[in-house]
């Protein structure tokens, strides 16, 4: 059965939040639980021994944990916690850029790579898997077809290594050193307030139309409509991807994993998540089209 | 510090030649480099034309293939590294890791240096990419401070190349899917950046607007001018306010930093603007030549020239100019 994963929170929670967030998370059918802040060294609610303490305590209600790494590396101190996650010797480490490779693969450990790792072609699979990979995340760009040709390009080499498919939230698309939330508020990156705990799923950018374009979250910028992949999960299982990806949301995650869960097991849901909550749905990337775009 | 300017075409590979440049770079006429625009780059018959004549004025050539092969499109790009091979270039210009390790394993003796499209911030990165694909050079990209890039220069393991002047990617190059998010291409998939496929102008009541894929990403008023509709740098709306929420269109220029970047080791400084005309090569390369001459001769005396800020900023987007991420208060 493929297995569903919870990726890593992308938006910035206060630490309560978070904790009660993964004791919720540790009750749903959810297989995998990547941890860690992804997009901001600001962002310091939970400290690393907080999500070390978390990793213990999902580990022990039998999830597989892993520990993600921040997206954009800029300075010494990122590298610093860079490596102090790379030295954590326990978990399995999500790369998400050479800077983690090149770490991981220094103290030996094992590692997957994020969908913010350029990872276009099995020659690219074949370089990191001589560095440990032991997994690896489509690219969010990339569709079904392509996604076909590499399974069956490293079925051809020999190679396994398990596909993850991002399926569900909002499209992580673009990184910056810019805080576009503190420019929403004419704030100094450095100083910013950390206004982006008052936006829980970030702020919403829209055109002079009122089409909800991104969504800005710091320093990342995500998509306006939220990618839903559900209705292809049985697609993808005979296609041979290993587990689908759920970007954890504010409200409404407990039906998203649960309904997830349904269709995996073969079963139809009572209703589509997306009732749930307001943001135009999308699935372009999957059908090769605009991103934006929902098909049928 | 070494010059290395932009060539679109044959007449502007030769403009920049002779304005001074130190390199050039240019890409194949297809998606397998990061500037894929109707009319521009090379075939294989143009760029021997300009490898010869940049050679013959002691200028070397660097060929960029940037943009990321998907499994349907790996033999094409594989065909384009050979092609820049048995073309003599000086070095090729590669961004995905597969392609890196073709390169590095069929033609070591071609110097090969990462692309501003493959990412590295830091260099526990370029480390990796030295100790993977024995790379000689990196272009950092844009996002990082004055005092991030000393960072990264004081324990780099290669060759540095920052980014000197012309349009200002906000977004960590190689990582930014909005383009595609919009309409299908995007620089790492079909190396292009809001493609001009798909703008479309349309005066209306309310002014002129650009639209991307239909989308609004602009109007304008009345005697207002109009830049081209990348998307990042539209007028949106957020929490009722309507204004440049992502960047205004604006370009990058950092002579003011040539002493400090000299003094950091950078190997070198490169324009952008594959796009550009001749006419804008030869005042660019001209102006960053007398610029990196006088740095060189007089370090500690280099001040700028008006005159060289003026030339530049009347070839700037909206005739602004700024050091983008490398001053920390952009940010």
């Amino acid at each position: 059965m493929m297995k569903l994963s919870l990726g890593p929170i992308l938006w910035f929670w206060s630490r309560q939040t978070v904790f009660d967030f993964y004791a919720r998370a540790a009750e749903w059918p959810v297989d995998t639980i990547y941890l860690g802040e992804t997009v901001c060294s600001r962002r310091r609610e939970l400290k690393a021994d907080d999500w070390f303490g978390l990793a213990r305590d999902l580990r022990q209600c039998g999830k597989d944990v892993v520990l993600s790494t921040q997206t954009l590396i800029e300075s010494e101190a990122d590298l610093r916690g860079l490596r102090r996650i790379c030295q954590n010797g326990d978990y399995l480490i999500e790369a998400n850029d050479q800077s983690a490779v090149q770490l991981a693969a220094e103290h030996g450990l094992p590692f997957v790579t994020g969908p913010a790792m350029n990872v276009y072609n099995v020659s690219t699979l074949k370089v990191l898997a001589k560095q440990g990979l032991k997994g690896w995340s489509l690219p969010v760009e990339l569709s079904r077809d392509t996604l076909q040709q590499l399974i069956a390009g490293l079925a051809r080499e020999g190679l396994e290594l398990p596909a993850e498919v991002f399926a569900w939230g909002f499209l992580p698309l673009a990184w910056s050193s810019r805080c576009f939330t503190a420019r929403h508020y004419n704030l100094p990156k450095d100083n910013c307030e950390f206004r982006c705990l008052q936006h829980p799923d970030g702020l919403a950018l829209r055109s002079r139309e009122s089409q909800e374009l991104f969504r800005l979250n710091g320093l990342s910028t995500l998509s306006g409509a939220r990618y839903d992949l559900m209705r292809e999960l049985p697609d993808m299982a005979q296609m041979g991807v290993a587990g689908v990806r759920l970007s954890p949301e504010y409200r409404g995650m407990d039906e998203v994993v649960r309904r997830f869960d349904c269709v995996r097991r073969g079963q139809v849901p009572e209703m589509d998540p997306l009732a749930l909550v307001e943001a135009p749905p999308c699935d372009g990337y999957w059908y090769g089209r605009p991103g934006m775009e929902r098909s049928g | 510090m070494e010059l290395v300017c932009p060539a679109g075409s044959l007449p502007a590979l030769k403009t920049a030649v002779d304005h001074g440049a130190d390199a050039v770079y240019f890409g194949f006429r297809d998606s397998t480099n990061a500037r894929q625009f109707a009319g521009l780059n090379f075939n294989d018959q143009r760029a021997a034309e300009g490898l010869e004549y940049a050679h013959q004025h002691g200028a070397r050539v660097f060929c960029a293939i940037n943009t990321y092969p998907q499994p349907d499109g790996w033999e094409h790009w594989k065909s384009a590294v050979d092609r820049a091979a048995a073309l003599g270039v000086d070095a090729i210009i590669l961004a995905d890791m597969g392609l890196l390790d073709y390169a590095a394993n069929t033609y070591p003796h071609i110097p090969r240096h990462l692309s501003v499209q493959g990412s590295a911030t830091s260099y526990e990165a370029l480390r990796f990419y030295k100790k993977t694909f024995d790379i000689r050079r990196a272009v950092l990209p844009r996002v990082l401070s004055l005092d991030q890039v000393r960072g990264v220069a004081k324990h780099s393991p290669v060759e540095l190349e920052v980014f000197a002047f012309g349009s200002l990617c906000i977004m960590a190059e190689g990582r930014c899917y909005l383009s595609s998010y919009l309409t299908e291409e995007s620089p790492n998939t079909r190396g292009a950046c809001s493609p001009a496929r798909a703008v479309r102008w349309q005066e209306t009541s309310g002014g002129l607007e650009s639209r991307l894929n239909d989308v609004l990403i602009d109007r304008y008023s009345p005697g207002e001018s109009a830049g081209y509709p990348t998307l990042c740098k539209g007028r949106f709306e957020v929490e009722g306010n309507v204004y440049h929420a992502i960047e205004e269109p604006v370009s990058l220029n950092t002579l003011d930093l040539l002493p400090e970047l000299q003094a950091l080791g950078i190997s070198a400084v490169k324009i952008e603007g594959r796009q550009r005309s001749p006419a804008y090569i030869a005042d660019v390369a001209r102006t960053w030549r007398q610029a990196l001459d006088l740095a060189s001769a007089r370090p500690d005396a280099f001040e700028v020239d008006p005159t060289w800020n003026r030339t530049l900023a009347g070839l700037s987007e909206g005739g602004l100019t700024t050091l983008g991420a490398y001053h920390r208060k952009w940010k």
